[in-house]
Formats: structure tokens, sequence, C-alpha cells
């Protein structure tokens, strides 16, 4: 498949958001356990506002994939069958309670309400996550995705770049709390890591179920195209290629393998010992320049069944 | 309930391409779907939106090969997966005779349905910005302005061989169901469980030879 910026921008903006949002709530329910502990409202509550600032950026991105931006609303209406329209309403719900959050936070409501809210945040924050990927996995012949991994790995990556984000903050503002953010960052990034190895192997190790034999009805060993139809481009050799050299793909993959996981556990070891923001924040950014790897190699690493009629120009 | 599809026959179709053309003349000049957009038409990198195409596969290996020409248009699954997914219901199947369509005032050009769709059927108008597909010239086939033997889709009647059969596969007396249980006709990819309404009828040995 070729790989949309639009989308990968939005996968990976929205899972930081996301992990941010629990990171904020698991720091509360710690502040809540040791009665010495005291971050202020305003930490919460600006957390809440970056959060709101990964969302949007996501959101903005997202309507790059649109032909019709100014249509978008329409996609809340087939939530009953359809997985992106579902993300469609997650995605405002989610950023409506986040805003009540900061809301809550920056006036001072009391704490049993914050937590509710939050709760209700970390709640659909999760809903969202099972949307987007089931938007992927719920396609039982794109075969690379059709499997829970999918809905695993975006979780386990959104949280961890969540977290890696939410100790970086912490260095910031509330440095009692970057052990337990970058604590939690670093044992989602190796679940993740071991997760997206395990879907790898298994990726590898599929079978084709569609050939070139039941895309065309011939039982016959051998077929193969001499003619897609027409000399040039068209849509369908557009959007279900990559046209990335194999060469490319494999650094890819190489590249996310190393940024995404093992460098910023690294970092963030280094950065909860030595509490420093900087590298904490290097961690992040090392992190997500990984994941948009990552996200760029889930999509060209699906060999969609409708390339079986576009194997041959001419 | 009515399922009105196409039954082609590979053992006719010469791959000659009028289905091809004539599919786009009548597409572009109808208006329902608008215009099928072609940009650099005579430049280097020509590229245009088709709902139909002919593609061209060999089977066998030298000298004993058969050269089959495959057209393909939307299918009209019974169980389309283009259908579901589709976040704003443009993406359809009506009721009243099966055919699978594209609203294209509802659609946000997301390309999600053409992701789901194991057939690479739809192709997506750069110009418009929206999904098009093929509509089974529903424009043409209830049109009583028109006489009622072209009440067909425009590829139907533009072939030359008559390789292509238009009717209700759900009637068991239509022509279509006919020659699908008298040739062993077949569904393109039966594994991925879409059930296309349109077949086709396999080649068959015409060799002289067993």
């Amino acid at each position: 498949m070729h790989p949309a910026f639009s989308v990968i921008f939005l996968t990976t903006l929205i899972g930081v958001a996301q992990g941010l949002f629990t990171a904020l709530m698991i720091g509360q329910t710690y502040e809540l356990s040791d009665s010495s502990l005291a971050f202020g409202n305003e930490f919460y509550g600006f957390g809440a506002v970056l959060v709101l600032l990964f969302m949007g950026g996501g959101l903005v991105a997202s309507f790059f994939h649109l032909g019709r931006p100014e249509r978008a609303w329409r996609a809340a209406t087939m939530w009953r069958t359809s997985w992106l329209s579902r993300e469609v309403i997650a995605i405002p719900s989610f950023m409506l309670v986040t805003f009540i959050y900061a809301y809550l936070q920056y006036t001072g409501a009391d704490t049993s309400s914050t937590l509710l809210t939050g709760l209700i945040g970390v709640i659909i924050s999760f809903i969202l996550f099972y949307c987007t990927g089931m938007i992927y996995a719920c396609l039982p012949f794109l075969r690379e995705w059709a499997t829970p991994l999918t809905v695993v790995n975006f979780i386990l990556f959104g949280t961890a770049s969540g977290f890696t984000f939410a100790a970086f903050y912490a260095a910031t503002s509330a440095p009692a709390l970057i052990d337990i953010f970058a604590g939690f960052a670093i044992v989602l990034t190796l679940l993740g890591m071991a997760t997206r190895i395990w879907t790898l192997k298994r990726n590898a190790a599929l079978k084709p179920k569609t050939t070139t034999q039941t895309a065309i009805g011939s039982k016959h060993q051998q077929v193969r195209q001499v003619s897609q139809g027409q000399m040039g481009g068209s849509y369908n050799t557009r959007e279900f290629f990559h046209h990335k050299t194999a060469e490319t793909v494999k650094k890819v993959k190489s590249a996310f393998l190393i940024l995404a996981f093992p460098v910023p556990v690294v970092l963030l070891f280094l950065g909860m010992t030595a509490d420093s923001g900087f590298v904490l924040f290097l961690a992040f950014v090392t992190q997500y320049v990984g994941l948009i790897a990552e996200r760029w190699y889930f999509f060209v690493q699906v060999n969609h069944p409708q390339n079986l009629y576009y194997q041959t120009v001419s | 309930m009515t399922q009105l599809a196409l039954v082609i026959d590979l053992n006719v179709c010469v791959g000659c391409h009028a289905c091809v053309t004539s599919c786009k003349q009548w597409n572009t000049s109808s208006g329902y779907a608008g215009a099928l957009p072609d940009d650099n038409p005579y430049g280097a990198d020509p590229t245009g939106v088709f709902f139909n195409r002919v593609q061209t596969y060999e089977v066998g290996s030298f000298p004993n090969t058969d050269t089959v020409h495959l057209p393909k248009s939307c299918l009209h699954c019974e169980d389309p997966p283009c259908v579901p997914v589709c976040p704003t219901g443009a993406s359809h199947k009506r009721e009243k005779d099966g055919i699978v369509l594209v609203n294209y005032d509802k659609c946000i050009g997301c390309k999600y349905c053409s992701w789901a769709c194991p057939y690479g059927a739809r192709e997506f108008d750069e110009h418009e910005k929206v999904m098009k597909k093929c509509t089974l010239c529903v424009d043409r086939i209830y049109d009583e302005s028109i006489p009622e033997t072209e009440r067909k889709p425009s590829c139907v009647i533009a072939c030359p061989a008559s390789a292509r059969i238009f009717g209700d596969v759900h009637d068991p007396d239509s022509e279509a169901s006919k020659a699908i249980r008298k040739n062993n006709g077949f569904a393109l990819m039966p594994e991925v469980g879409t059930k296309p309404a349109n077949q086709y009828l396999p080649r068959a040995n015409t060799s002289g030879k067993e």
C-alpha cells in the first residue's frame, strides 16, 4: 500500500495524546496515594492542553487525507457498521472530555470531579485506540493487518510514546513524577517491541490465500499477467503499490526497530536517573520519529489482493 | 430480491476493449457519474478513471499457452466489503436491484472503501475528489426514453462478440442465470467471501484434444 503521511501523522499524534492523558491520570492517582505530593492543578490542566494540541495536530493531518474535508461531519453517521465512523465519533468525544478536564483543573474543581472526568477520558481514549486499530484489523483479506496484534500495537505504541512525553513534561514541572512516567514508558516500549517483532514474524510467515489463479479463476499452475489493460498509471497503481525499493523498505524497518524501541528505552533510563528533561525530550523525539517509520512500514508491508490485477504494464 | 449483474464469457472475449471505451464514453457523457477524467492523455504519463478494464493473462507455458482476457468492473458483490466500512453511507447497495453505488454528494473521499475492495474495482476521481465505480449503467437500464433493447449497460451493448450477458442472477430463468448454470459460471476470488454477483464463464477446451 501507498503510505499516506496524513494517516501516519494522524495515528501517531493521537496515540501520543491518548497516552499522555492516561499518564496524567496515573500521575493524579499516584498523587492521591501520598499526601506529601502536590503537583497543582496547573500541571494537569496544562498537560490536558498539550493532549488537545496533539489531538488537534492529528486532526489537521487527517483532513489532508480527505478529498472533501468540508463533508467530514458526515463521517459520524455510519457508526453501526464502520470502524472509521466510530473513530470519527471517538476523537471529538475524547477531545471534549479532555477539554472539560482541563477546564475543571484550571477552575480549581475538587479532586473527585477531575478524577471522574479523567477516568471517563481514559476509557474513551482506549475505545479510540480500539477503533483506530480495528479500521485496519477488520479487513480480513489485508492479512498483514487482520490480526488482534494490530490493535495491541496501536495501544502499546500510543501509550508508550505518550508516557515518554509525559516523563519529559514531568521533568519540566513535576520532577517527582519522572520515575513513574519513565518507568511506565520503558515497560510499554519493551512490550511494544515484543509485540511488533511478533507481528513481523507472523506476517513473514503468511502464505497468500488469494493468488493470480483465484483472481482470474484459472486452476493452471502457470499463470502470468501480460497486460494490465493500459500503458499509463492509474489510481490502482498509485494507491496500492508503494513504489519503493526493497532496500528502502528494509532500511525503514531496521530504523524503526532501533529508533522506536531500544534507543528511547536507553534514553528514558538515562533521563530518569539524571532527572534530565533534555534527555527525556530526546527520548520522545527519537521514539516519535521511530513510530513514524513504523507506521510507514505498517502501510508499505501490505500486499493488497488487487495488485494481482496490476502486475504488468502495457 | 433482484440482483442485477453481468456474466462474462471468457471463451468469447477477444480483449478488444470496446467495453472499456464505451463505458468511458457513456459514463462521461451521461452526467450521472460526472465526467470520468483523463489527465495528460497524450503526454508521457497518461492516467485516468475507468469503471471497467480488460486485463490479459497467459495461462500455461510455451508453446501450450492460452491467452485469457479478463474484463473486470465492480462485481456488485452480494456481501460487499466496501459498503459497511464507509463512514458516511455514501457507498451503498440498493435493495431494489442489488447494484452497489456511491452517492457522490455524500462521499468524503477518504478512500477507505477502495482499501476494502479486494478487486480494485473503485477508482478515485482526483478532480471531483470522490470515489467512483461501475454503476451498472443505472442511469440507462431504467431509462424509458430509450428503446427497451438498449436498456442495458453500455459495455454489454458495445461487446462485438456478445461476451457479456446482463440480467438478474436471482431469477433462475434469466439468460444470465441459465448461462451460469449451463457453463459452470465462477466468481473471482471466492476465498474472500464477498459473493460477487458478476460471474465469469470459464474457458472450455476448444483444441479438439482431450
